[in-house]
């Protein structure tokens, strides 16, 4: 895309203080080469219309502030090049299955809760050893790969936001806080198995996904929730796969 | 509202602070996290190559080591009791965030696996592929959440303390999802808000990271320390600004002018690309200068890192992080092409003045991490030092501010007319005022300013009209927000945010005006060389109506007289 160029942008607004019903205001933007969707908002909020909320921190795909809808998919802005969606025509919405603050911004109490609802750290039983810690703990590579691609997640919850059964169901944990609880299950260094699965044993568990693999989809970092879903689901069916 | 122990910010520094109060109380403190991102937002998720800790000295490293490698790349302007301390604290910090889940990379014996940094003279640099920040903030984030009596408000956008016959009484804050302005009353609070962020235009920092924190311990009477020490990292991706890693040069990358020549050998024969920060940017920028850059399409010199010659897997199991960026935003597989660098803004050595305990002038207040000024880092700090100043003085001052809590009862009385003041500063004078001047416009121009004229290279001339510049900007009719909204004004805390841009500008160019010598990550061209008769001194910046007033104080020497710093 050229430096002359350019694109509009059709963005979700919504104020509650207005009690307005939310409406779309449309915005053209200059583009230039390796433009984002969060460059071509921040041009906006800087350029054309100051009141317009948005999210956003890293511009690198690190801090997961800026999840939003765009043309219909749950993205990073900062991730979202304006050249790859290959369209002079960007709908810009907040992310699906969560409250709206204001504009692109949505709500994640209830998504951070249910993250929190895991016990999402190391449980263990040497209290002394914690507290004063003298010796590593040892891991082998091996035993590290099995955890530390579900360690990606940057919280920025596109995943929930594209699930269909938390749509339905708001007292299914979702995909992030149940890929969490698999990180923190399959990680050697715990000591809490029973106590995990008792959190997710149940209707509203994990039992209700249904594999329609959205998450997995969605996921900017390669965590692949419903993989680690599915290896839960398995190590609650047959025992645990290791000593 | 009321809180034991408050703290403002929730990066590295802020969440280990937090987790140590709670410790040290046994849970019965009430700790506030007050911070103007959600958790896991902050910049130090952007932290990648390393933390650094002796933690083999059975296999060759040793703190005397470390400890001397700090001060040397400090360029002397360390305290070396601040750094002894630290050293020394260092390695428990790495055992203890393993204890809790972080996924440090291992050796072969299934120990803590380590490589090498810049400036460092044993491969000392603690790393988990290269996204060390990000995991430590995971394991700080999920390890706090463990103690119900650390509430986090997230989202709160602190405006200013509240200090009463300089003892620290609370704060005011925006809570953003309402647009409320709350009163938090606090026995204790540390600052831990990162340092001065994006004052230039090209810099690493996520667009969160502004020096709000700094202004407001500044103007309630906490001096600033050594402002005029920006730390330009090496490789900064063009043209994006985004943080290449000093691993990639750790794991073997290197560094290549438009000539295709290591150029390094003419500045650092031994260290080589891993030289001190300050030496390599400088190389850098006079390549540039001299020519033997390469002209980019954004209009933008630049030199190249040259990945290639790393081993493929490892370059993608070493440095994933990097690669994704990499191809994902600059269309570039560093397997097998080269990145386009330039020497980026990347780090404040300076900071809010505190003791080597992060305890600062006003009672009852510390600070902890890039915020603070230990001073550990001195002119010039090393990669890989900074995360790990972060976990050591986020326990040391969650420690302090969580026993000076347990000692000391609430006051009886609290200042309220000092949020009264703010409340009326805040909603009737700005609130829906559309400004004469873009806001935005004057955060540009501050940028732009401090690009051309408080740079890598500085001098007398060019910083006397830079500090004219800034001080212009700050005469103008920009503080107002047009937006009227109260849920979630982001034009309210930007403009908030911009007044502390340009205030923070003009104190590192005053500092930097003052400075009359080269030292670490201050080059003058007019005062080409080190002078440490007259400058082996701190530079304390206070605040007045009228603007900043410097005074000095006196480095904290032991055991290493400064010598020439070679590489």
């Amino acid at each position: 895309m050229s430096g002359a160029s350019e694109v509009l942008l059709r963005v979700y607004r919504y104020n509650p203080s207005n009690s307005g019903k939310p409406h779309y205001q449309n915005y053209r933007v200059p583009t230039f080469r390796g433009m984002t969707v969060l460059d071509a908002l921040i041009y906006i909020k800087e350029n054309l219309d100051p009141t317009l909320s948005i999210r956003y921190s890293c511009r690198m795909a690190s801090c997961g502030s800026c999840g939003m809808t765009i043309n219909g998919l749950p993205r990073l802005a900062c991730f979202t090049q304006i050249s790859e969606l290959k369209s002079k025509y960007i709908l810009v919405q907040p992310l699906r299955n969560l409250p709206v603050i204001k504009d692109l911004v949505a709500d994640l109490d209830e998504f951070f809760n249910k993250h929190r609802l895991v016990k999402p750290y190391l449980i263990r039983r040497d209290v002394e050893e914690q507290e004063n810690p003298r010796e590593q703990y040892r891991q082998s590579d091996e035993e590290l790969e099995r955890y530390v691609q579900f360690a990606y997640c940057i919280k920025c919850a596109l995943c929930y936001s594209a699930c269909p059964v938390v749509s339905t169901d708001k007292n299914f944990p979702g995909p992030q806080a149940l890929a969490q609880l698999y990180r923190y299950y399959i990680d050697t260094r715990d000591e809490a198995s029973e106590e995990r699965i008792r959190i997710v044993n149940n209707a509203h568990g994990i039992w209700r996904c249904h594999f329609a693999d959205s998450c997995s989809q969605v996921c900017p970092k390669g965590v692949d929730p419903a993989l680690a879903i599915q290896l839960m689901r398995r190590e609650m069916m047959f025992g645990p796969s290791r000593g | 509202m009321e809180h034991d122990v408050v703290i403002v910010g929730s990066g590295l520094a802020g969440l280990r602070a937090a987790i140590e109060a709670s410790r040290v109380s046994r849970g019965r403190l009430s700790v506030a996290v007050v911070t103007k991102t959600q958790v896991m937002r902050s910049h130090s998720v952007s932290a990648e190559g390393g933390t650094a800790a002796v933690l083999y000295p059975e296999e060759g490293d040793s703190f005397e080591s470390h400890i001397y490698d700090t001060i040397k790349g400090s360029d002397f302007l360390a305290d070396q009791n601040a750094v002894e301390l630290f050293v020394h604290s260092a390695p428990r910090e790495i055992i203890q965030l393993e204890h809790w889940g972080m996924p440090w990379a291992r050796r072969e014996d299934g120990r803590i696996a380590q490589r090498a940094f810049g400036g460092m003279s044993y491969p000392r640099a603690c790393f988990a592929e290269d996204k060390v920040g990000f995991f430590e903030m995971q394991t700080l984030y999920d390890t706090a959440l463990k103690w119900d009596n650390i509430a986090f408000y997230q989202e709160w956008f602190a405006t200013s303390l509240i200090v009463e016959e300089n003892r620290f009484r609370g704060l005011t804050a925006i809570e953003m999802k309402t647009g409320e302005l709350h009163a938090i009353k606090a026995k204790s609070c540390i600052i831990a808000t990162g340092g001065a962020g994006r004052m230039y235009t090209f810099a690493t920092f996520g667009h969160s990271s502004t020096p709000d924190g700094l202004y407001i311990a500044y103007k309630a009477g906490a001096p600033l320390k050594d402002m005029e020490f920006v730390q330009f990292h090496p490789t900064g991706l063009v043209p994006s600004g985004i943080l290449i890693t000093e691993a990639a040069r750790g794991e073997g990358g290197i560094l290549l002018n438009a000539k295709e020549e290591r150029f390094l050998k003419r500045y650092a024969p031994q260290k080589m690309e891993l030289a001190p920060r300050d030496i390599v940017s400088r190389a850098m920028y006079t390549e540039i200068l001299e020519g033997r850059g390469v002209e980019g399409p954004d209009g933008m010199s630049h030199l190249w890192l040259d990945l290639t010659v790393i081993e493929p897997e490892k370059l993608k199991r070493r440095l994933a992080g990097i690669r994704e960026i990499c191809v994902k935003l600059a269309g570039i597989d560093p397997v097998n092409e080269k990145i386009p660098v330039r020497p980026v803004a990347h780090y404040y050595m300076g900071g809010i003045h505190t003791n080597i305990y992060g305890a600062t002038p006003i009672t009852g207040l510390w600070a902890a991490g890039e915020a603070a000024c230990i001073s550990i880092n001195g002119a010039n700090r090393l990669g890989s030092n900074s995360t790990i100043e972060c976990l050591v003085w986020g326990r040391i001052t969650g420690e302090a501010a969580a026993k000076y809590a347990m000692e000391n009862g609430f006051s009886s009385s609290f200042p309220t007319e000092q949020a009264e003041k703010e409340e009326k500063r805040i909603f009737d004078g700005l609130l829906g005022k559309a400004p004469r001047i873009n806001p935005y416009e004057v955060k540009k121009k501050m940028q732009r300013t401090m690009e051309s004229h408080c740079h890598i290279y500085r001098d007398e001339k060019s910083m006397i009209e830079g500090l004219r510049m800034i001080r212009e900007l700050k005469q103008l009719p920009y503080m107002g927000v047009e937006d009227s909204s109260r849920a979630y004004n982001t034009n309210l805390t930007n403009v908030l945010e911009i007044e502390a841009m340009v205030n923070v500008g003009e104190i590192i160019v005053t500092a930097a005006l003052q400075r009359r010598e080269s030292r670490g990550a201050h080059a003058r061209r007019d005062y080409p060389k080190r002078d440490d008769q007259n400058w082996l001194s701190h530079t304390l910046i206070h605040y007045t109506v009228e603007g900043p007033e410097l005074s000095y104080a006196p480095v904290h020497i032991d055991k290493y007289q400064p010598v020439e710093r070679k590489y």
